[in-house]
């Protein structure tokens, strides 16, 4: 817990700068998005230390990155280690959509996180899947970064 | 509802439509009708008894006022300036003096009168061509003294239906969500209202998320999504009764729920293990059946009037587009190839047109087109807006915006609005707190 404040503290120094530096230069919000898949960590929460709870996507998209999967396997080692615990994956879509396609699409991410977690092992029965469309956005902003973060599937502990 | 209009005793004197005045709806009306509405006359004991019931000092006043509203409203009239009147309401409605009518330039002129007929509300009201000089229409019915706004818009439907040969919508309700608080955390309610914003009344406590609710066409039966217990499910709702009931047995999430036009089915999506199919439930029986079979998003499902037909919106081709079949599942054709990708279908009353919500280019769009998509028409144009609705006479579609908040993320709102067919008349509906997903009812009273 602690951890992760200290985490997210340093973290928003280093927007912070980012912010500035990329004012003097250009308007663009870069260094947080690959493609449109937000690669910050600023609404970021861990599971346990070195396990963060959430994976992003690409506008549309359910496929998992690179760093999507790289999460999700150190989900699963957590899973393992802890076997008693059971989870819900939460899935999000961003507010650019129409609210019943996103409950769809919030649907599918969170299960493109499911199929991934039981491929490393862990019981589909350990994990239920919940999806919210675009109805809880973490980040209110009307811009191509807040709209990176909302798209997610967030791993809550059910238990 | 129905049963609350007591009597509805039509007095219709037929007169030759020919020669007289006449609105034309199906362009937009950039000239609305003049039209005087001399205040509905009272006598003086009706004028206390009422005032007794209902605390308003001049009940046709007040009704007269809705009236007024509701035409001014519909973009198709321009309601002159009482002031300007010169003859009295109670002799008006005898016989009006057209020549003083027409000096104010008024086209037409609605008169009438309202009494207390053993603690009923009596109403009487007329219709004059102006210009013609004779009587339009003539209409008397008794009814609770509490319906004095349906009066009102009883009296609407019936000037509208005269004056531009369809029927109206102004004896309507309009079912939404309700919404307050921060955009992240959002508290969703279900209200009901009357179309003009009017008997707003909250049919949930906003504990659970609620979502997309439905009117049935033939009943007092709403159907919308809840978060109930955080299961997404599809339920029904008595709005008399207040009883509620998930709607079906499925293993996952059931969303996007409407009527069939008969009222006997629902037809929602159901999503598992991330694919969403189409389904119905028969409302008597219970038996479900799947109707879309693909592994691809499907949502959206709405009826055509006639019910042979279902629209929905599928990402099968990559995006999201508009497609049509046959009610059984079978000829799945897509009818949207504009630019852009298309959602949240909407079959019309009329059965010619499919109203949708379009994203192109960062702007979303409410437009229709026809059933097999050609002909497309955009109506408006947005930073967000979805979900049209139609009215039940299929002339206008309301519909929810949301604003695009600040560099702060402040400044969030949604609102319902409304825009007629022509592409003219936007306005935004009223609502005590902000709004989204609304559902027109059927005309209350027909």
């Amino acid at each position: 817990m602690k951890l992760s404040k200290i985490l997210k503290n340093g973290f928003l120094i280093v927007v912070a700068c980012l912010a500035l530096s990329a004012c003097a230069t250009s308007k663009k919000s870069t260094g947080q998005m690959q493609g449109d898949v937000y690669t910050g960590t600023d609404t970021v929460e861990y599971l346990a230390s070195g396990v963060p709870d959430r994976v992003f996507f690409a506008t549309n998209e359910s496929v998992l990155t690179t760093a999507s999967r790289e999460t999700l396997r150190k989900q699963a080692a957590w899973l393992r280690k802890n076997s008693k615990i059971t989870i819900v994956l939460e899935g999000h879509a961003d507010e650019r959509g129409t609210r019943e396609y996103n409950l769809a699409l919030g649907e599918r991410r969170a299960n493109a996180a499911k199929d991934y977690l039981m491929t490393y092992g862990i019981s589909s029965d350990r994990i239920s899947v919940l999806s919210y469309g675009k109805e809880r956005p973490v980040d209110s902003g009307s811009n191509p970064l807040a709209w990176s973060k909302n798209r997610r599937s967030v791993t809550v502990k059910a238990n | 509802m129905k049963n609350f209009l007591i009597t509805l005793i039509i007095i219709l004197i037929p007169v030759k439509s020919f020669g007289l005045i006449e609105v034309d709806i199906t362009r937009g009306n950039l000239n609305p009708l003049p039209i005087a509405v001399s205040p509905l006359s009272i006598d003086e004991e009706s004028r206390k008894n009422f005032e007794n019931i209902l605390k308003k000092k001049n009940i046709g006043s007040e009704i007269s006022s809705i009236v007024e509203n509701n035409l001014k409203v519909s973009g198709l009239f321009n309601p002159l300036n009482k002031d300007a009147f010169l003859q009295e309401p109670a002799i008006a409605n005898l016989k009006p003096r057209f020549e003083d009518w027409n000096l104010i330039k008024a086209q037409a002129l609605i008169t009438g009168k309202v009494s207390n007929v053993e603690e009923k509300l009596r109403v009487e009201f007329r219709l004059w061509d102006v210009l013609a000089g004779k009587e339009m229409m003539a209409l008397a019915f008794t009814t609770v003294p509490n319906n004095w706004r349906r009066v009102g818009h009883i009296i609407t439907d019936k000037v509208y239906e005269r004056l531009t040969g369809e029927k109206g919508y102004f004896d309507t309700r309009i079912i939404y969500v309700a919404e307050e608080g921060p955009k992240t955390q959002r508290v969703k309610k279900l209200a009901i209202m009357d179309q003009d914003g009017a008997n707003n009344k909250f049919l949930t406590l906003g504990n659970e998320l609620v979502l997309t609710p439905r009117f049935n066409p033939t009943s007092q039966m709403v159907t919308y999504l809840s978060y109930f217990r955080n299961l997404p499910r599809v339920y029904l709702l008595d709005i008399e009764t207040g009883t509620q009931e998930v709607v079906g047995d499925f293993p996952g999430m059931t969303f996007a729920p409407r009527f069939s036009p008969d009222g006997k089915k629902i037809i929602m999506s159901f999503a598992k293990d991330g694919n969403s199919e189409i389904y119905t439930m028969d409302l008597e029986n219970r038996i479900v059946e799947k109707i879309t079979n693909h592994p691809s998003i499907d949502t959206s499902p709405s009826y055509s009037p006639d019910g042979k037909f279902i629209s929905f919106n599928s990402d099968r081709s990559g995006y999201q587009q508009i497609y049509v079949m046959k009610s059984d599942g079978s000829n799945v054709k897509r009818i949207s190839f504009g630019k852009g990708i298309y959602g949240t279908p909407v079959w019309s009353p009329r059965g010619d047109l499919i109203a949708f919500t379009k994203l192109h280019k960062g702007k979303f769009y409410i437009g229709v087109m026809r059933t097999d998509g050609s002909g497309e028409r955009l109506l408006t144009e947005n930073f967000y807006q979805e979900a049209p609705s139609w009215s039940p006479n299929g002339r206008v579609l309301i519909f929810y915006r949301e604003t695009k908040t600040d560099s702060k993320g402040k400044g969030f709102s949604a609102k319902l609005w409304s825009i007629d067919l022509t592409g003219y008349n936007e306005r935004q509906v009223p609502t005590p707190t902000d709004g989204s997903d609304p559902s027109w009812s059927s005309l209350l009273s027909n």
